[in-house]
């Protein structure tokens, strides 16, 4: 009986000794703060659907690592850096969360990350586009998870002009992701031998385009791009459609366009416009099944970045189990070195600058034909493999690279 | 009391009344600061921070809306040029110290109240209120455009620095303090300016412009004057929100943000010195506590129902309603 | 091919026409509103929310009930109307002898409340309503191919706006609704039910800024968020054209689309803020604005 009992207790205290490590998570939670558009232009493409993805990780995650339970808090960032900083800043000095995930608006991205660089802790940016978040703007203090600008232009221009659209009209919205979106798309334009004929700034946002496309469609150009994202895109879509731009033989591509957006026009105006996402809900069972159980929960198909947040959040909690710590630099590093393989990406890894590489898809909206159902919108043409979609690191302006 | 035949009786007790309200009133005030100073003990800095800014910003705003009658819906613009004149400064020139990156901003607010205020001072009611929001469209259209706001992405990672070169105001509490320094300084200003000569005449303005004009009044260099102060005083509360949270973005621009301080001051008490406080700290805190619940799809629809109802039920607003409740009382 | 300013005439020919075609729209949304400041003195903000309010009815009502285009067009704006009279009847009418300004206060919280509302229900993605059979495919016009869709916009709304100010200038029932609102008290003797004649008049107002959203439903992405920045182009326009006239706020709403449409073809970034600059302009020139009584 006694020697049971030694038994007993010394597997006790090994497993105690194995687990002994949580002491490492502070104040024994780990406490992700989920931050992102609840009620704006946003909302559809990440919201309060995000975080029911980022509720579903946890739940699939078993609801506690290490013995740390997990909690979740959330708010509305309104689009604003200002409320997003004043509210991550009191997050992470008050609350002590030490993950803040969804970001979707670049300017609280680049707002939250800041302040999440200061206090070193730990930032998942899943919904936003500008590549400046891992570049200029990059800290060692975020990942950048779903895609960026660079490989929507890359993707989706390389593609068009390879197929014989050699001269470009491109309609870009007047602020700095536009401008990003259009300088990026300029570049590939012309590294693959095509000119851009005209480059024409709207303000954001834009609810009438029809001027635009007559501009667009008086120019000559071959291919209208759109570098604008949301509503504005969905409009400028429409009225080319109204006003017969592919009928009249130019090709239309949209750089950024979400699956909700897809959605929202259409097939029948939105049929045949190319576009480059990070992930598309029917590619294969391993994402049919997910899609399911999210559809069960919100009654619509999830955009690339809402399986992001979902994935991201996995690989997260997996490192903190992994290392036993919640400490930003430990679980980040662990995450650099851990490859990311489930239904969101395939050989994904995050490199030092914070981009997560992983293979974009070149798609193809689907005609009404095609089309069987009000989700079933897109057609996989083409998988760009990751390093040929994102920027390479040897063109990185991050401090993190060029200082080594 | 009041069936008393002796006038000087009478005359006496108005006087000994309204010593006793305004010994009530500085108690109160006094009882007001100290909650001030002791609460970064309790509550987050930062968050009140927020607060001070805001309710400085309404106090600025109060004193066209309150006591001169002016509603100008273009305010967003000076909390902006304040904040944006300020952040730049501090982030582009290592030598300029905070104070002198909050004076510049100020200055830049002022400068620009002036300007609005010549262009849109002849103007009354609706047409007052439309020019000045035209004119802040023009401000945000500049913002977006111009080389060294980051335009949508904000300005950011505006350092704080120290203030005189001494106090490290990365420190959250000594960041507050010299916020509500600051703040203060702001409503002493106001309270000063309504309660002298000066303030008199606003007053009058308000209540009737003609009659003013007729006593021989210049009513524009009066509404010229309040207007520059009160354009000043909403950059200085824009200066400091920057060097608080560090950042100055388009949101405190945007039209929306205009509307959003008519809202704080009419519903804390337009025409009173504390209301638009209070009026800040209910709206700030609302959007706060909103953000984190589970409603936070519905703070535009919660605001806008406040909006409702307070133009409905209460127009004197939290502490006018309050004041109107004591002086029933007391007589 | 000859050129303005580096820009061939055919396209100016082309934007020429949108801006026409956008200025009516503007015409529409500004002509409501000029009829609630006019003859009540009401400053409707919540009028963008109106307009989004009878786009989404249309696009629900063919969602759930397969409402056509054209029963929409005449059961839209009568529903929103009665949205518009049940505001006035519970809430304007609370303020209706305070200053000017809380009705303005008054309407942008219900303009909030709507939207946000509504935010909640049917997200920001925007909807999508297609377009009726009759009006698709366009006509080459040489400088540019005009859809029949957009021609069609510009006659029903100029046949609106002239319709309207013939009722209220020229008509007998104009005469009553502005001897009305203008000396309630005299007409009231008259036996004249003035109360109702104010809620039928804002229910009026509204229902022309629904059917310039059931005008829109077709080509401009339909969401709740739609109406918010609209809203304040139209009340400039309404300013500039002078607040309360009828046929200055038609003008004027024209005139703005003209401007605008140039504006992006010259300036394209300054689209939004251009017409903020002529308001300011003529404002300074004009205080009552183009069309304006002096004040």
């Amino acid at each position: 009986m006694t020697i049971m009992k030694k038994l007993l207790t010394s597997a006790i205290a090994s497993t105690m000794l194995v687990g002994g490590v949580q002491a490492e998570i502070s104040d024994k939670a780990v406490k992700i703060g989920y931050l992102a558009d609840m009620s704006g232009t946003y909302r559809d493409l990440a919201g309060p659907n995000g975080e029911v993805a980022l509720k579903m990780a946890i739940e699939d995650f078993g609801g506690e690592v290490n013995g740390a339970k997990i909690e979740v808090v959330s708010a509305d960032d309104r689009n604003s850096p200002d409320v997003a900083s004043s509210t991550v800043r009191r997050w992470v000095e008050n609350e002590n969360v030490d993950l803040v995930a969804g970001l979707v608006a670049s300017s609280v991205s680049i707002a939250v990350t800041d302040i999440l660089e200061q206090n070193d802790r730990l930032g998942i940016v899943s919904g936003s586009a500008a590549s400046s978040i891992t570049n200029e703007h990059c800290t060692p203090n975020h990942i950048h998870y779903v895609y960026d600008t660079y490989p929507l232009a890359n993707g989706t221009a390389s593609a068009v002009v390879k197929e014989g659209g050699k001269e470009w009209f491109i309609l870009t919205a007047d602020y700095a992701f536009g401008h990003a979106l259009e300088a990026d798309v300029t570049k590939v334009v012309e590294e693959n031998g095509g000119k851009v004929l005209q480059a024409v700034r709207h303000p954001f946002p834009t609810s009438d385009f029809s001027s635009y496309i007559l501009q667009a469609q008086s120019s000559g150009a071959d291919v209208v791009a759109l570098a604008n994202a949301g509503a504005d895109t969905t409009n400028a879509i429409t009225t080319a459609g109204e006003f017969g731009l592919t009928q009249s033989g130019q090709t239309l591509a949209a750089l950024l366009l979400f699956l909700t957006d897809v959605h929202a026009l259409g097939v029948e105006s939105a049929q045949g416009i190319q576009l480059t996402t990070g992930w598309y809900w029917d590619m294969n069972d391993d994402t049919r099944e997910w899609a399911d159980r999210f559809y069960e929960r919100t009654n619509v198909r999830p955009t690339m970045v809402h399986a992001g947040i979902y994935s991201s959040t996995m690989q997260y909690l997996n490192a903190v189990k992994a290392t036993g710590s919640d400490d930003a630099q430990t679980v980040r590093k662990q995450m650099m070195e851990t490859p990311i393989n489930d239904m969101f990406a395939t050989n994904g890894k995050i490199r030092e600058d914070g981009r997560m590489v992983h293979d974009m898809y070149l798609a193809e909206v689907k005609t009404p034909e095609e089309s069987e159902n009000e989700w079933d919108l897109y057609k996989i043409v083409r998988t760009i493999p990751g390093d040929e979609a994102y920027r390479p690191l040897s063109e990185s302006k991050c401090p993190l690279v060029t200082s080594k | 009391m009041a069936g008393s035949t002796n006038e000087s009786a009478i005359k006496q007790s108005i006087i000994q009344q309204r010593k006793s309200a305004d010994r009530k009133k500085l108690i109160l005030n006094l009882v007001l600061l100290a909650i001030l100073l002791i609460a970064p003990a309790v509550l987050y800095p930062v968050f009140l921070m927020k607060i001070l800014c805001f309710a400085l910003f309404a106090v600025a705003f109060n004193l066209l809306l309150g006591f001169t009658g002016l509603l100008s819906f273009g305010h967003a613009a000076f909390l902006a040029t304040g904040g944006y004149t300020t952040g730049y400064l501090l982030s582009t020139y290592a030598n300029v110290s905070t104070e002198m990156g909050i004076i510049a901003g100020t200055a830049a607010a002022t400068v620009l109240g002036l300007g609005f205020a010549l262009v849109a001072i002849r103007r009354q009611g609706i047409y007052f209120a439309m020019i000045t929001l035209a004119l802040a469209q023009l401000v945000f259209f500049f913002l977006v455009q111009a080389p060294f706001t980051g335009g949508e992405d904000g300005m950011h990672g505006v350092p704080r620095g120290y203030l005189f070169g001494l106090v490290d105001l990365q420190n959250n509490t000594a960041m507050y303090y010299f916020v509500l320094a600051v703040f203060l300084f702001g409503y002493l200003l106001v309270q000063r300016t309504v309660n002298s000569p000066f303030g008199q005449v606003l007053k009058a303005i308000k209540q009737n412009e003609p009659r003013a004009i007729s006593l021989g009044y210049n009513v524009n260099l009066y509404k010229v004057l309040a207007f520059v102060m009160s354009a000043g005083l909403a950059g200085l509360a824009g200066s400091v929100k920057t060097v608080v949270f560090q950042l100055a973005s388009l949101n405190d621009a945007h039209w929306h943000m205009s509307g959003e301080v008519i809202l704080m001051t009419l519903l804390g008490g337009t025409g009173t010195l504390l209301g638009p406080v209070v009026g800040a700290a209910f709206v700030v805190n609302l959007e706060y506590q909103l953000s984190q619940g589970a409603l936070g799809d519905w703070v535009d629809a919660i605001l806008g129902g406040i909006f409702i109802i307070t133009v409905i039920a209460f127009r004197s607003g939290i502490v006018g309603e309050i004041q109107k409740f004591m002086k029933k009382n007391l007589s | 091919m000859d050129m303005i300013l580096g820009v061939p005439i055919a396209v100016l020919a082309g934007q020429l026409l949108l801006g026409v075609i956008n200025g009516a729209f503007y015409a529409l949304l500004s002509l409501g509103l000029a009829v609630i400041f006019g003859l009540l003195k009401i400053i409707n903000f919540a009028h963008g929310a109106l307009y989004m309010l009878g786009a989404l009815t249309t696009v629900v009502m063919f969602d759930a009930f397969g409402v056509n285009y054209w029963v929409s067009l005449f059961l839209a704006p009568i529903l929103v109307g009665f949205v518009g009279v049940l505001i006035e009847y519970f809430l304007l009418r609370r303020i209706a002898h305070e200053d000017h300004i809380y009705s303005l206060l008054l309407t942008f919280g219900v303009a909030l409340v709507i939207q946000g509302v509504l935010t909640n229900i049917y997200g920001v993605s925007g909807l999508r309503y297609s377009m009726p059979d009759v009006f698709r495919g366009g006509v080459n016009l040489g400088f540019m191919f005009l859809p029949y869709y957009r021609a069609w916009v510009i006659v029903i709304a100029l046949l609106v706006c002239f319709g309207t100010w013939f009722m209220i200038e020229k008509t007998k029932l104009g005469s009553y609704l502005r001897a009305g609102t203008e000396d309630s008290q005299l007409m009231q003797g008259f036996g004249i039910n003035v109360p109702l004649l104010v809620s039928l008049t804002y229910g009026f107002g509204v229902m022309l800024a629904a059917f310039a959203g059931v005008l829109a439903a077709p080509i401009y992405s339909v969401s709740p968020v739609m109406g918010g920045n609209l809203l304040i182009v139209v009340f400039a326009v309404v300013v500039i054209g002078g607040m309360g006239s009828i046929a200055g706020a038609v003008i004027t709403g024209l005139l703005m689309g003209v401007i605008e449409g140039f504006t992006k073809v010259f300036y394209p970034e300054g689209a939004s803020a251009v017409i903020f600059l002529v308001m300011v302009i003529v404002l300074l020139i004009r205080p009552s604005g183009l069309f304006g009584k002096e004040a």
